[in-house]
């Protein structure tokens, strides 16, 4: 079908913030991928201080920081809360990754038990074992309704999920949420968080494509079918990750 | 050997153990690995490196950062050299504890139980608060503080803070070299009642005009974003903290009037006058201040100084040319997006000035420990910047496929050939290319090491031993 002349509206949240592992990877693959179709992708960065207007987005996305940058914009997120929630509550997609990811649930715990509040958008919460414990770091493929997902996650917080959240995927390789529970992201209607920061849409073309396509839903009311596009070079840099992933785990064999 | 009266018999057995370890490790072809020696030796006397560090009558200095401290501690050492300062520095050794240890042990002037000599230091970041506590500088040099290699250390503020671990280990009247423009190692300050000597730069007409992520940094006083009345490179420029007004502070070493070129930069320094330096990059200009300024600390003349910078040899592999089969590659060393950037913005300059407006340009992402095991850093970097001037192209290394999709997202052209093994990768330059072509190679540390490998196994450079 003839996508062109089509646009979608991205809301990036927090990007000068929020950008600590290659996140901006995420905004110039969806760029790219709306563009070889003819479809406008027009991104807007909304930081501290400005307002979020659900009505004006199809797409919203937010990236990651340290502990100090989370908790430089929880009061600020807390304020766009409400909006959020409605946006989600009207089936806009949403990318949230890593800290962002964390932030979407009740709230995160820090190392000396300071509580930095989220919104609530999943039903989980995540917890900082202490300065002692060792973070996950490495190389992740998960199983998920998108299909085979590869990334990189980085993080020192353990996220538990609640009844209400449906993880995002299954982990095959890598620690996933919590290191114990084979559980990765988590999903609320269009909403997606999870660990795997930087390039994960670059690499993972199936998930870029799903997050344009519910945008355009979102934004038109109708199913569009996206043309496909030629994506050798995607899927050598996915099973590439795949293989770096499965080598480094004999390697490591400790990492599930 | 003779030792003063109050011999330490712990301290010679320590000696005598780790030199053995390096003349058996020696006889054993293990060559390349100089951590051994320091192992042994501190198995034998936990306090070696203490107590050799301390025969050094000039005392002991230390350059770390998370980029730049080989080339900042290289100009320092040249500049001693033309000083005629007699001095001691880890060149080959690693900047590890261990390897310091290895140097000190290895050193042949070492069993003087004093000497004039001064113990120069290239720190790794996070063996800084050990280092420190070792060897007591007298003047410790910080270059700056990138986001990079996040999966060895955690977070920035984690090297910050074993920054300020090492500060509360160092000597109260040491002095601290501090980049002015660069707000987190400006915020060492903060901890630090003793002398401090300001590098950075003064050059309105020098500010970056790039749009490409950088890394923003908070006020560890008040919490508020700096901001930023120019930018130089990255997160370094003239920042103040809108929160609780403090403001860059004035260097007392300033470059000014930059000038890049592709293999060389030039710039004044009130005070020393015009240096010119082998080496081109904001980030190299300053590394040389940042050694500027600890000459100048230590006392050596402008003159000196002057010569020394001209005469630093590029670290090796970082900016380097070889004639193969009568093509000229460059190989252009990058390990963080700060750095890509910088090479990139050279090469848009290159491409511009060529005849046709291209450059050739292979890009060669690994991503073993020492390169970042996590590649994701690649979507931070402006390849886009060169989009429109790139003749041919390769991605390589390890990771060539992610490399391969990171371009064609930057849009290159399509051509990008992916090709892993380093003798192929060349063998496909050299077919792609005409003979008198130049031809940019961007690697990472380890596929940097692989390359020149095969450069050497063809002849085209020569052999090497480098740190780990
Ligand atoms: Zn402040």
């Amino acid at each position: 079908m003839d996508t062109s002349g089509l646009q979608i509206r991205v809301a990036h949240l927090y990007p000068d913030v929020m950008n600590i592992y290659g996140d901006r990877g995420n905004v110039i693959a969806l760029r790219y991928r709306c563009r070889a179709r003819g479809i406008e992708c027009a991104v807007v960065e909304i930081t501290i201080g400005d307002p979020f207007v659900p009505a004006e987005f199809d797409l919203l996305l937010v990236g990651g920081g340290q502990d100090r940058e989370q908790r430089r914009i929880a009061d600020d997120l807390v304020e766009k809360g409400p909006a959020i929630r409605d946006a989600v509550e009207s089936d806009m997609p949403v990318l949230a990754v890593c800290g962002g990811f964390q932030l979407f649930g009740h709230r995160y715990v820090d190392h000396q038990g300071g509580i930095i509040p989220g919104i609530g958008i999943f039903d989980l919460e995540t917890h900082h074992p202490g300065p002692r414990a060792d973070r996950s770091i490495g190389d992740v493929v998960l199983e998920t309704d998108f299909g085979e997902i590869v990334g990189f996650e980085n993080h020192g917080g353990r996220t538990y999920l609640g009844p209400g959240a449906v993880p995002f995927g299954t982990v095959v390789r890598g620690f996933g949420n919590n290191a114990s529970d084979g559980s990765e992201g988590a999903r609320y209607r269009n909403a997606i968080g999870t660990y795997l920061h930087g390039s994960v849409l670059p690499k993972n073309p199936a998930l870029a494509d799903a997050l344009i396509h519910l945008a355009l839903r979102h934004r038109y009311g109708r199913e569009i079918e996206l043309p496909p596009l030629d994506d050798a070079t995607e899927s050598r840099a996915h099973s590439s990750a795949s293989a770096v992933a499965a080598r480094r785990s004999r390697e490591t064999p400790a990492r599930s | 050997m003779r030792y003063p009266p109050t011999v330490d018999i712990r301290l010679a057995a320590a000696v005598v153990a780790g030199r053995s370890a390096a003349r058996a490790s020696r006889l054993l072809r293990r060559g390349g690995g100089t951590a051994l020696p320091g192992l042994v030796a501190e198995r034998v006397d936990p306090a070696v490196v203490r107590k050799l560090a301390l025969r050094f009558g000039r005392g002991a200095v230390t350059v770390t950062g998370t980029n730049g401290k080989t080339t900042a501690s290289r100009a320092l050492a040249s500049i001693l050299e033309a000083s005629n300062v007699p001095f001691l520095h880890n060149r080959e050794g690693s900047n590890l504890m261990r390897g310091i240890g290895s140097t000190l042990l290895l050193d042949r002037g070492i069993r003087a139980p004093h000497h004039d000599r001064l113990l120069l230091l290239e720190v790794d970041e996070a063996t800084m608060p050990a280092a420190t506590a070792a060897v007591a500088p007298r003047a410790l040099a910080f270059t700056n503080l990138f986001r990079d290699q996040l999966d060895r250390y955690g977070e920035v503020d984690t090297v910050a803070a074993m920054w300020r671990e090492a500060l509360a280990a160092a000597p109260r009247d040491a002095t601290l070299i501090l980049n002015a423009d660069d707000p987190s190692v400006a915020e060492l300050a903060l901890d630090w009642a003793g002398p401090v000597h300001w590098f950075g730069l003064d050059d309105e007409a020098f500010a970056t005009t790039s749009a490409g992520a950088f890394d923003a940094r908070w006020c560890r006083r008040c919490g508020s974003t700096f901001t930023y009345e120019r930018r130089y490179f990255a997160h370094a420029g003239i920042w103040a903290c809108p929160g609780c007004g403090r403001t860059r502070p004035a260097p007392d070493t300033a470059g000014t009037n930059v000038r890049l070129a592709l293999d060389s930069a030039s710039f004044d320094v009130p005070g020393i006058g015009e240096l010119t330096m082998p080496l081109s990059g904001t980030y190299n200009v300053y590394n040389a201040l940042a050694a500027i300024g600890l000459a100048r600390v230590l006392g050596l003349p402008s003159e000196a100084i002057r010569q020394g910078v001209a005469a630093v040899a590029p670290a090796f592999g970082r900016q380097e040319a070889v004639r193969v089969d009568g093509r000229d590659v460059r190989l252009l060393l990058t390990k963080n997006p700060a750095g890509a950037n910088e090479v990139l913005r050279l090469l848009a300059t290159v491409a511009r000035e060529a005849p046709d407006g291209n450059v050739n340009v292979a890009v060669l992402l690994n991503d073993r420990f020492a390169d970042g095991q996590d590649v994701s850093w690649t979507w931070d970097v402006d390849y886009e910047l060169l989009a429109g001037h790139v003749g041919r192209c390769w991605a390589g290394g390890d990771r060539g496929p992610d490399m391969a999709l990171r371009l064609k997202y930057a849009g290159w052209p399509e051509s990008s050939a992916t090709v892993a093994d380093p003798a192929a990768l060349l063998d496909a330059i050299l077919r792609d290319t005409p003979s008198g072509a130049r031809i940019f190679v961007i690697p990472t540390y380890t596929a940097m090491l692989d390359f020149r490998a095969e450069l050497v196994r063809r002849g085209a450079a020569g052999a090497f031993w480098e740190r780990e």
